[in-house]
């Protein structure tokens, strides 16, 4: 990389410090500015009737009751939303055989999930609006539901979309080596698992909303967005509603909670957008908890049969698994939900030496939500295949799950290196991370403790992940495959007339403080302090073209754009001050918003003097300057696909081996991501990181009957972590800077729900081993903990 | 036929007079009418905490209170906790020790951190975790709130 790496040859003010989040502060005293608080005037709601069966035939919609219901102003079915949106599809080139039919914001002839849109009401409340809604007379005619995902495959399984001769919506196999032929050797121990993986969800806090309004005037569509790539959704609605992308803005702002869920493209949302433009006023769509949960995007629901070979050594051989996962009627528009399982097959087994590899991944439609990237794309699946799979193989050959390990892993002085499945690695820390974990863990007291406890009839269990977590993508993640998704990121920084920076990005914030490391990347390295740095994101009216914040991608990008930026600005006002100050611009620098000397720090004009000379007084600057006080700077990932970040992780249980209850006694993370740039910010997103992974293994699980109906599609129901049953999480840091950067950060968000569910399986394996029984399906709720155990 | 029905009530000190639908819950009628859109509405059914306040000095969750139903009452939300519940130690805790992300959970977050402080309980990290049970976060992990709780009632003691 080259740039400017002066700029860490000095003590920093800011990279590095716990700086708390500027913009935390508004958000404390109630002043947040969510998408469901916008009230605009003439606004309406949009209120949205969803099929109550999971596959059904539309015969008749009867809306002539609803219409004269009071403040209804329109109502709208599938087939009039329609005619005023060119489909879509979710595949991408780069994800070849990948098949998924056209698809409508709202259902046509056939309703293929239960909370699939049917007809939407117009109305000058929500509260009106579900009154009208119940006045709707819909004729459905119930049509078999495709649930299960391996009857789904059967030949005699009734076929969701009738163009199709089955319901494989994408199969890929990955071999490398010859994985029997190595199994079948003499000193190999094989150890084959079904490993079961339920599909869970988000639950962000703030439900997904929208407001959307038209000038007619200007033909202009603005959407107040509560989701992660304004700039996707710029391109998506131009596209589909056949606007110019310059006439459609959206806008970002305070949201709450993401976490993947609103990166993509929800029908209701563009139904949304269709009906501001028809009806030219502002209509607003604020989903309740219920339509959060059947419409928003669920995750995982995977099924792999797995099989591991190891040596007496335990060295690994190989490893092999055949995947299919359920991704509801249709691949997701436009990332697709074949993206998870493509993971699983890059990621499984990524921070292991071994040769020999055969993975098989199958896509399958059913009637249920759609499924697609959720945070940690299929990391928890693949880290558990291999890292369970890896202890199971420890205990069966009698070894220590920390020996083994090491035995495994990629050494730290080799790379640049690849995995099995080709994945390119650079700057990683597998046993730097290993051996700082057990020293902060304090491994041998914990396995006397066990021992102890174990004496006593208390079944306390240890267990590891090492991982991997992609991050920083480059434009092979989507853009190769003809997403209009940039990988590519922009800021833009500018001195004001007193002395203050102006900073504008592309990268989006939803809580993670992406705002506060921009801010603290230009105070730091333009040299002004951090409360004269004033930051804009999301608005795509201002902000320069770039991906947003999703793949642990805000700080690693959108972190570098900010720094090249800050650096080309400082440059452009230090060559400034020399005319000024008659001296050469190399001998000054800027410091605490003046520039100095660099020999002596003396001060010699400040940025506010400095940028009114230039704004108000230019007729004392020579005529042939024309100073720019405002600079931009794009950065994409480059040499590598992905930018990868490494760890490794451990969970302390106790399984109460009467009730299945687990409880997770102590949690230990240490991450390599680089450079910190916020430490607190770094540990708390990892710490909430570990807590979702702990959710989707112990408590989390979108439950249906065999006719595609949600039995816990409520918060009461569905079981979100709590604070009573959280453990403390230790976090610690190996700092190995990516090579790609002068920034040197690679990505954080991901790796604690990445990790965490392999932890955690195997510390309740480790707990249950000396009862001989396992468990291998997440959630492991105490049910399935007790017939594990043979209790029921 | 949707009725209405006129309310008397004070909100962080402010008195208001307004016809409200007898169907509305309080959450609704504080975001909407009032325009105080600090009260965050998360599940609508009780149970996420997000729009949990004070009404006459108690915590109730305003999704499951009908704005009627605080007809003559004193209702105090995030927008007055600093100067209305001097919780300026408390908000200066959540800032510092960075106790929200999203910032979504963040106003019943308060309320009941809040609530635990003024009852007089101890800096217990256990018993932080039980009383704040009843408020999801989705982004923390919720150590940071615990520790941001714990702070305050420390500071307070000496």
């Amino acid at each position: 990389m080259t740039g400017p790496a002066t700029v860490f040859d000095k003590p920093t003010d800011y990279i590095g410090k716990s700086i708390p989040r500027s913009d935390a502060s508004r958000l404390l005293r109630g002043k947040g500015h969510y998408v469901d608080d916008i009230q605009l005037p003439r606004m309406v709601h949009a209120v949205f009737l969803r099929s109550p069966h999971a596959h059904a035939r539309i015969i008749s919609i009867d809306i002539k009751e609803a219409e004269k219901a009071k403040g209804v102003i329109a109502i709208y079915t599938g087939n009039d939303i329609a005619k005023h949106v060119k489909p879509y599809v979710g595949v991408l080139s780069h994800l070849p055989g990948l098949r998924s039919p056209a698809q409508y914001p709202l259902a046509l002839d056939v309703a293929r999930w239960q909370g699939e849109p049917v007809a939407v009401v117009v109305c000058s409340s929500r509260a009106l609006g579900e009154d009208a809604l119940e006045l709707i007379n819909i004729t459905y005619e119930p049509l078999p539901a495709v649930t299960d995902t391996l009857d789904a495959l059967s030949s005699e399984s009734p076929l969701i979309h009738g163009e199709y001769d089955s319901n494989l919506a994408w199969k890929r196999e990955v071999e490398v080596g010859s994985l029997d032929k190595a199994l079948s050797g003499d000193d190999v121990i094989v150890i084959e698992r079904q490993m079961k993986f339920g599909r869970h969800t988000g639950v962000t806090l703030e439900t997904r909303a929208t407001v959307c309004d038209y000038v007619p005037g200007d033909d202009e569509l603005i959407m107040y967005y509560a989701g992660q790539a304004p700039h996707m959704l710029q391109f998506i609605l131009a596209k589909h509603l056949s606007m110019l992308e310059e006439n459609v803005r959206v806008v970002a702002h305070d949201i709450g909670g993401s976490f993947g869920i609103k990166v993509h493209t929800y029908g209701d949302e563009i139904a949304t957008a269709i009906i501001a433009k028809l009806l030219k006023r502002p209509v607003k769509f604020t989903a309740d908890r219920l339509e959060s949960f059947v419409t928003d995007i669920h995750a995982r629901d995977h099924v792999v049969n797995v099989k591991i070979g190891v040596r007496k050594d335990g060295s690994i051989v190989g490893i092999g698994f055949n995947d299919f996962t359920g991704i509801g009627p249709f691949s997701m528009y436009p990332r697709t939900s074949a993206i998870e399982c493509n993971q699983i097959l890059n990621l499984t087994g990524a921070p292991y030496q071994f040769e020999h590899y055969q993975a098989v991944g199958n896509v399958v439609f059913q009637n249920k939500t759609l499924m697609c990237q959720y945070r940690a794309v299929g990391h928890p699946i693949a880290m558990a295949i291999s890292d369970c799979m890896l202890e199971e193989a420890a205990r069966v050959i009698g070894m220590d799950p920390v020996q083994i390990r090491k035995k495994n892993l990629i050494p730290d002085d080799a790379y640049p290196t690849k995995s099995a499945t080709g994945m390119r690695f650079d700057d990683l820390s597998h046993h730097a991370c290993l051996d700082k974990l057990l020293e902060i863990m304090n491994y041998d007291k914990l396995l006397s403790d066990q021992e102890e406890h174990r004496k006593k009839g208390i079944y306390r269990g240890i267990g590891f992940v090492s991982l991997v977590e992609v991050t920083n993508p480059s434009p092979m993640f989507y853009g190769i495959g003809g997403a209009p998704i940039a990988s590519q990121d922009g800021a833009t920084v500018r001195l004001d007339a007193a002395g203050a920076l102006h900073v504008s990005s592309s990268v989006t914030e939803q809580g993670q403080g992406t705002n506060a490391i921009l801010q603290q990347i230009a105070a730091d390295v333009f040299g002004v302090s951090i409360e004269r740095v004033k930051v804009t994101t999301g608005d795509t009216a201002t902000v320069p073209y770039g991906g947003g914040t999703w793949a642990s991608r805000g700080a690693g990008i959108g972190g570098e754009a900010m720094l090249q930026a800050a650096y080309a600005l400082k440059e452009q006002v230090l060559s400034t001050a020399a005319v000024i100050l008659q001296a050469k611009a190399e001998e000054l620098d800027i410091a605490s918003g003046e520039v100095v000397l660099k020999s002596s720090g003396e001060q010699k004009i400040s940025l506010g003097d400095l940028a009114k000379i230039v704004y108000y007084r230019g007729n004392e600057l020579p005529n042939d300057l024309q100073p720019e006080l405002i600079a931009t700077r794009h950065y994409r990932v480059t040499d590598f696909p992905f930018v990868f970040t490494n760890g490794a992780m451990a969970a302390h249980v106790e399984v109460d081996t009467n009730t299945g209850l687990i409880k997770i006694l102590h949690f230990w993370a240490v991450e390599d991501c680089g450079r910190v740039i916020n430490p607190q910010l770094v540990d708390d997103q990892i710490r909430g990181g570990v807590v979702q992974g702990i959710g989707g293994a112990l408590y989390e699980e979108c439950v249906y009957d065999a006719d595609g109906q949600m039995q816990n599609a409520s918060m009461a129901d569905y079981l979100v972590p709590m604070a009573s049953e959280m453990p403390e999480i230790t976090v610690a840091h190996v700092e190995t800077f990516t090579k790609t950067s002068v920034l040197g950060a690679k990505g954080a968000g991901e790796a604690g729900t990445g990790g965490a569910p392999a932890a955690i399986m195997n510390a309740v394996n480790n707990a249950l081993s000396p009862l001989n029984c396992g468990i291998w399906q997440m959630p492991m709720t105490p049910e399935r903990v007790l017939r594990a155990l043979g209790k029921i | 036929m949707m009725k209405t029905a006129q309310i008397t009530l004070t909100i962080n000190g402010e008195k208001h007079i307004e016809d409200v639908p007898v169907r509305m819950n309080l959450a609704d009628f504080i975001r909407t009418k009032i325009g105080l859109t600090g009260t965050h509405v998360g599940c609508e059914h009780g149970v996420c905490g997000a729009c949990t306040l004070f009404l006459d000095g108690v915590t109730i969750r305003s999704c499951l209170t009908l704005a009627v139903q605080a007809d003559g009452s004193e209702i105090t939300t995030i927008e007055g906790y600093e100067t209305d519940k001097n919780a300026s130690d408390l908000i200066k805790n959540f800032h510092t020790r960075n106790a929200l992300q999203c910032g979504y959970c963040t106003p019943g977050m308060l309320a009941s951190s809040i609530e635990y402080i003024e009852q007089g309980n101890p800096a217990d990290r256990e018993l932080v975790k039980q009383h704040i049970s009843g408020n999801y976060c989705r982004c923390t992990g919720y150590q940071a709130i615990v520790d941001a709780i714990c702070t305050t009632i420390e500071e307070r003691q000496n």
